[in-house]
C-alpha cells in the first residue's frame, strides 16, 4: 500500500565526523511546519491586541479595551488590563451576581431574620470570614483569639467586656472602643498592689495569701483603690465601662493561664494593675459599609457565645 | 546534499468503498441505528423529578450534578467513573481477545460517522465507478454541484453531531433556542463548533487515516490477539489452490474445472478490495489497517452465492484454524480470567451505586483556635458541619454527639434543620466539656445526624475534641 522509495538513501548533512559518523537531514513534517507558522501569526496578532512589549518605562498597550463602572457609576473604557477585567467581573460575572443577590437579601433582613435562617447564616459566615480576616484578624487573630493572650479581647469565648448582644457588638464595630483602666502604679504602692492582686486571685477561686487578700479587699472595695467603681463590689464588671468580670474563668488581659506558679500569676495581675490598660479599637463606620458591619456582627456573635 | 529526499509523508490515496449487501452489513446498519438513536434522541427525553430538571440525561456542570434518569451523580461519586473506565478497559481486552477488532468495525464512532459520510457521498455522487470518475474529471458545473452538496450535507450532519453533544450539558429545548437566538453562553457555541469541525474533518477528510495512523488500537492489537482470536481472513488454501487464483474464463467456470487446472476458488473479481473502507486487500492476510468490519466477507459471500459455491472464502476465522488446526478454543484462561474480572467489576459498581447515601455529613474542626476557655471554665471546640441533602425530597435532620462523656452540643438555632431537596448547607457547631468531666481516655467524638424520616439511617462523622494539657 505504501509507496515509499526505499532504494534511495536518506539525505545526510554532508559532513562526516570520526570517519563515518553522519547526521541525517530529514525534512520537517509539513503539518508541523504549518502549525509553527500559524503560531507565529498568532503571536503577532496577540501583540497587536494585548499589552506586550516593554519600551523604556512604558509598554505597548494593545488595541483591546475593557469597560467597567467606576465608583461614581459612570462607564469607563480603558486599555485592556487584568485589574479592570477583575472589576468588570465583580460587577457583572455570574458568581458576583449571585453574591450581590444574597447581599441584597441580607441587607434588607433584620438580625432576627438572619439568625433564624440557616441559608442566610451560612452566607454570612462565608463572607464575614473573609471580611474578618481582612479587617479584624490583625488584632483579634484569624479565629477571633489573638496570638498573644490578653493583647486584645478574645472574640471566641462567651466573656464580653462591652456586652455580647448583637446591638452591642454592632456598636463596637461602628464606633470603636476605648479600653481604659487607670495606671494604679501612680496611686498605690507595690505592696498595696500585691495585696489587691491576691484579692483578685480569690475572686476567681484561685489560691492566694489570706492576709494579703483581705487587705486587698479593703482597698478594692474602698475609696483607696476604688476598683469597685468599674468592676462593681461583686467583681462582676460593667458593660458600660468595658470593665472585665473578675470572677469568671476567662482572663482578658493578664496572661494568668500562661503563668505557671501562683507567684507568677500574682505578678502578672500586679503588672496590669500597675500599668493600667490603654488600648483602642478603631471605628469602622467609615471603612466598612453598613451591610458589611451587619455581617460581621452576626459572625462575631456566632463565633463562640453571643448573648 | 545529494539526491532527492524520500517522501516521509504518505499522501492519502482516495478510497471509494463500493456498497455491499449482506448479514454483516445489516448488523452494522442495525448497530448504527441503535447507537445514533440513543445519541441523538436521549437529550430530548423528558423525565419527571420532584426537584431538579426534567431532562432524563443531563450533565449539569455548573450545578455539579449529573442526572441519569433516577440517579443523581455527585462529585463525591467520582469513583464510579473510575470503575466505569476500568470496566471499559477490561471489556475491551475481553472482547478483543475473543473476537478481535469488532469494536473498530461495528461500534467505533469514527467508523459509524465515516459510514454515514460515505453513505451521503454515495447518495449524492453515485456508486464507486461514478465517484472515481468524478474525482478524475476537471472542475465543471456537475463536479462543483455534487461535491458542494456532499460537503454541505456532511456539515449538516457534523453540526447536528456537535449540537447534540452540547445539549447533553443543558436543558435541550431551551439550549437549542438560546443557541439559535444568540443567547447561549460562549462555551456552548465553542463546543458545538469545535465538535462540528472535528466531525467534519475526521469523518469527511481523514477517514481511514485515523484508523491507520492515529488510533492506538491498531498498534496494540497484536498484543491482545492470540491464535484463537476471531479475525477476518481469506482462506488461502481454498482460494489459491496449487497454482493460484484465476479470473473466470471459458475453461474454468465450474469448481471441477478449476481444481483440475489447479486453480483456487478465488475468481479475482476484486469485490472484497473494492468494499474495504480502509483500502486493503484482505487476500494478503491480516493487516494493521483491517478494522474487522467484515464487509469483504459480505462481498465474497455475495459472489459465492451468485456462483452457487460455498460461502466462507473470506470469513471470520482464527489463526489456529488458518494454520490447519482444529476449531478455535473460546474458553481459554485469558478469556475466562477477563470475564471473571469484568463480572466482578460490574457487580462492584452496581453495588456501589445502590449504596449511594441519601444524605452526606462532613465535619471539620476549626483549627484557629483549637480550643477556647469559657467563662465558667468549660472548654469549647468549634466545628464546621456540612450537610448535603441528596434526596429529591425535603429532609429534617437532628444533630447529636456521642463517644465523649460529658460533652454538650451547641448549634444555636440549627440543632434541628430542614433541608430543601438537593440543598447543601454549612452550619457551625460548638462542643463544650468541663475539664473535670473528661475521663482522660480518648478525645474521639462522633457527630450523628438523625433524619426525621425513620426509613433513612442516621449518618455519623468522626472528629476530635481538644483539651489543653491532656
Amino acid at each position: 500500500m505504501a509507496d515509499q522509495s526505499q532504494n534511495k538513501a536518506v539525505q545526510t548533512t554532508g559532513h562526516a565526523w570520526d570517519g563515518d559518523l553522519q547526521e541525517f537531514n530529514n525534512p520537517l513534517p509539513t503539518w508541523w511546519l504549518w502549525a509553527f507558522y500559524a503560531s507565529c501569526v498568532f503571536t503577532v496578532v496577540y501583540w497587536i491586541l494585548y499589552p506586550a512589549w516593554p519600551i523604556g518605562d512604558t509598554y505597548t498597550k494593545g488595541i483591546a479595551t475593557t469597560t467597567f463602572q467606576n465608583s461614581k457609576g459612570e462607564e469607563v473604557t480603558m486599555g485592556w488590563n487584568t485589574r479592570a477585567e477583575f472589576i468588570k467581573d465583580m460587577q457583572s460575572g455570574t458568581e458576583a451576581m449571585k453574591q450581590a443577590e444574597y447581599l441584597k437579601k441580607v441587607s434588607a433582613a433584620s438580625y432576627e431574620e438572619i439568625v433564624n435562617d440557616p441559608d442566610m447564616t451560612a452566607f454570612t459566615q462565608s463572607l464575614a470570614k473573609v471580611l474578618f480576616a481582612d479587617n479584624c484578624a490583625a488584632c483579634h487573630g484569624v479565629g477571633g483569639q489573638p496570638a498573644i493572650v490578653g493583647l486584645y479581647p478574645n472574640l471566641r469565648d462567651d466573656a464580653w467586656l462591652w456586652g455580647g448582644k448583637l446591638s452591642q457588638i454592632q456598636h463596637a464595630i461602628v464606633a470603636g472602643r476605648n479600653g481604659y483602666m487607670p495606671a494604679f502604679g501612680e496611686v498605690l504602692s507595690n505592696e498595696k498592689i500585691d495585696q489587691v492582686a491576691n484579692y483578685v486571685m480569690t475572686l476567681s477561686g484561685l489560691d492566694a495569701d489570706a492576709a494579703k487578700a483581705s487587705a486587698g479587699k479593703a482597698i478594692f472595695q474602698g475609696d483607696e483603690g476604688g476598683c469597685y467603681y468599674c468592676h462593681t463590689s461583686a467583681g462582676t464588671g460593667m458593660y458600660s465601662q468595658g470593665a472585665a468580670n473578675l470572677t469568671d474563668a476567662v482572663w482578658t488581659v493578664a496572661n494568668v493561664p500562661g503563668a505557671e506558679t501562683n507567684k507568677d500569676k500574682i505578678a502578672v495581675i500586679s503588672k496590669v494593675i500597675k500599668d493600667g490598660i490603654q488600648r483602642k479599637m478603631p471605628a469602622w463606620s467609615e471603612r466598612l459599609s453598613e451591610t458589611e458591619i451587619k455581617l460581621l456582627t452576626v459572625y462575631v456573635h456566632g463565633l463562640g457565645g453571643g448573648q | 546534499m545529494s539526491g532527492e529526499t524520500p517522501d516521509l509523508y504518505q499522501k492519502r490515496q482516495s478510497i471509494f468503498p463500493r456498497s455491499v449487501k449482506g448479514r454483516f452489513r445489516n448488523l452494522k446498519w442495525a448497530i448504527l441505528a441503535v447507537a445514533y438513536g440513543m445519541y441523538f434522541l436521549l437529550p430530548w427525553m423528558r423525565w419527571e423529578r420532584e426537584a431538579g430538571p426534567d431532562q432524563a440525561v443531563l450533565f449539569d456542570l455548573v450545578g455539579r450534578k449529573f442526572y441519569l434518569f433516577d440517579l443523581v451523580v455527585y462529585p463525591q461519586d467520582i469513583f464510579w467513573l473510575a470503575g466505569l473506565l476500568m470496566i471499559g478497559a477490561y471489556l475491551m481486552f475481553f472482547v478483543t481477545g475473543l473476537a478481535g477488532r469488532v469494536f473498530c468495525g461495528y461500534f467505533c464512532f469514527q467508523t459509524l460517522w465515516t459510514d454515514v459520510f460515505v453513505f451521503v457521498e454515495r447518495l449524492v455522487q453515485g456508486e464507486r465507478p461514478a465517484r472515481i470518475r468524478l474525482e478524475k474529471q476537471p472542475w465543471n458545473a456537475e463536479k462543483i454541484f455534487k461535491l458542494g452538496l456532499t460537503h454541505l450535507l456532511w456539515l449538516v450532519v457534523a453540526l447536528l453531531t456537535g449540537l447534540t453533544f452540547t445539549i447533553y450539558w443543558g436543558n435541550a429545548p431551551e439550549l437549542v433556542v438560546d443557541l439559535a437566538t444568540g443567547n447561549a453562553p460562549f462555551p456552548a457555541y465553542a463546543t458545538t463548533l469545535f465538535l462540528m469541525s472535528t466531525t467534519y474533518v475526521m469523518a469527511g477528510w481523514a477517514r481511514e487515516q485515523v484508523c491507520t495512523y492515529m488510533c492506538p488500537y491498531a498498534r496494540f492489537q497484536s498484543v491482545m490477539f492470540d491464535r484463537d482470536t476471531l479475525i477476518v481472513s481469506y482462506d488461502q488454501k481454498r482460494g489459491e489452490g496449487e497454482k493460484g487464483r484465476a479470473k473466470l474464463g471459458k475453461e474454468n467456470k465450474t469448481p471441477e474445472e478449476r481444481s483440475a487446472l489447479g486453480q483456487g476458488d478465488c475468481i479475482d473479481c476484486g469485490y472484497c478490495v473494492q468494499v474495504c473502507p480502509t483500502g486493503i486487500d484482505i487476500r494478503n492476510g491480516l493487516q494493521i489497517q483491517c478494522i474487522s468490519c467484515a464487509l469483504c466477507v459480505d462481498a465474497c459471500d455475495t459472489i459465492m452465492d451468485k456462483m452457487g459455491w460455498q460461502r466462507g472464502l473470506v470469513g471470520y476465522s482464527s489463526q489456529r484454524v488458518e494454520e490447519g488446526g482444529d476449531k478455535a478454543h473460546f474458553l481459554r484462561p485469558k478469556v475466562i480470567g477477563y470475564f471473571t474480572i469484568l463480572i466482578a467489576a460490574m457487580g462492584l459498581l452496581v453495588w456501589s451505586v445502590t449504596q449511594q447515601a441519601p444524605f452526606d455529613v462532613g465535619v471539620s474542626q476549626v483549627r484557629q483556635p483549637l480550643f477556647v476557655k469559657l467563662s465558667d471554665g468549660r472548654i469549647q471546640n468549634s466545628y464546621e458541619v456540612k450537610v448535603n441533602n441528596k434526596t429529591g425530597k425535603s429532609l429534617t435532620l437532628t444533630f447529636s454527639v456521642e463517644d465523649l462523656p460529658g460533652a454538650e452540643l451547641d448549634m444555636g438555632k440549627f440543632q434541628t434543620v430542614e433541608l430543601r431537596p438537593e440543598q447543601r448547607l454549612r452550619l457551625m457547631a460548638r462542643i463544650n466539656l468541663a475539664p473535670e468531666k473528661f475521663d482522660g481516655k480518648s478525645r474521639h467524638i462522633e457527630f450523628i445526624a438523625t433524619p426525621k424520616n425513620t426509613t433513612l439511617q442516621p449518618v455519623g462523622h468522626e472528629s476530635v475534641f481538644y483539651i489543653p494539657g491532656r
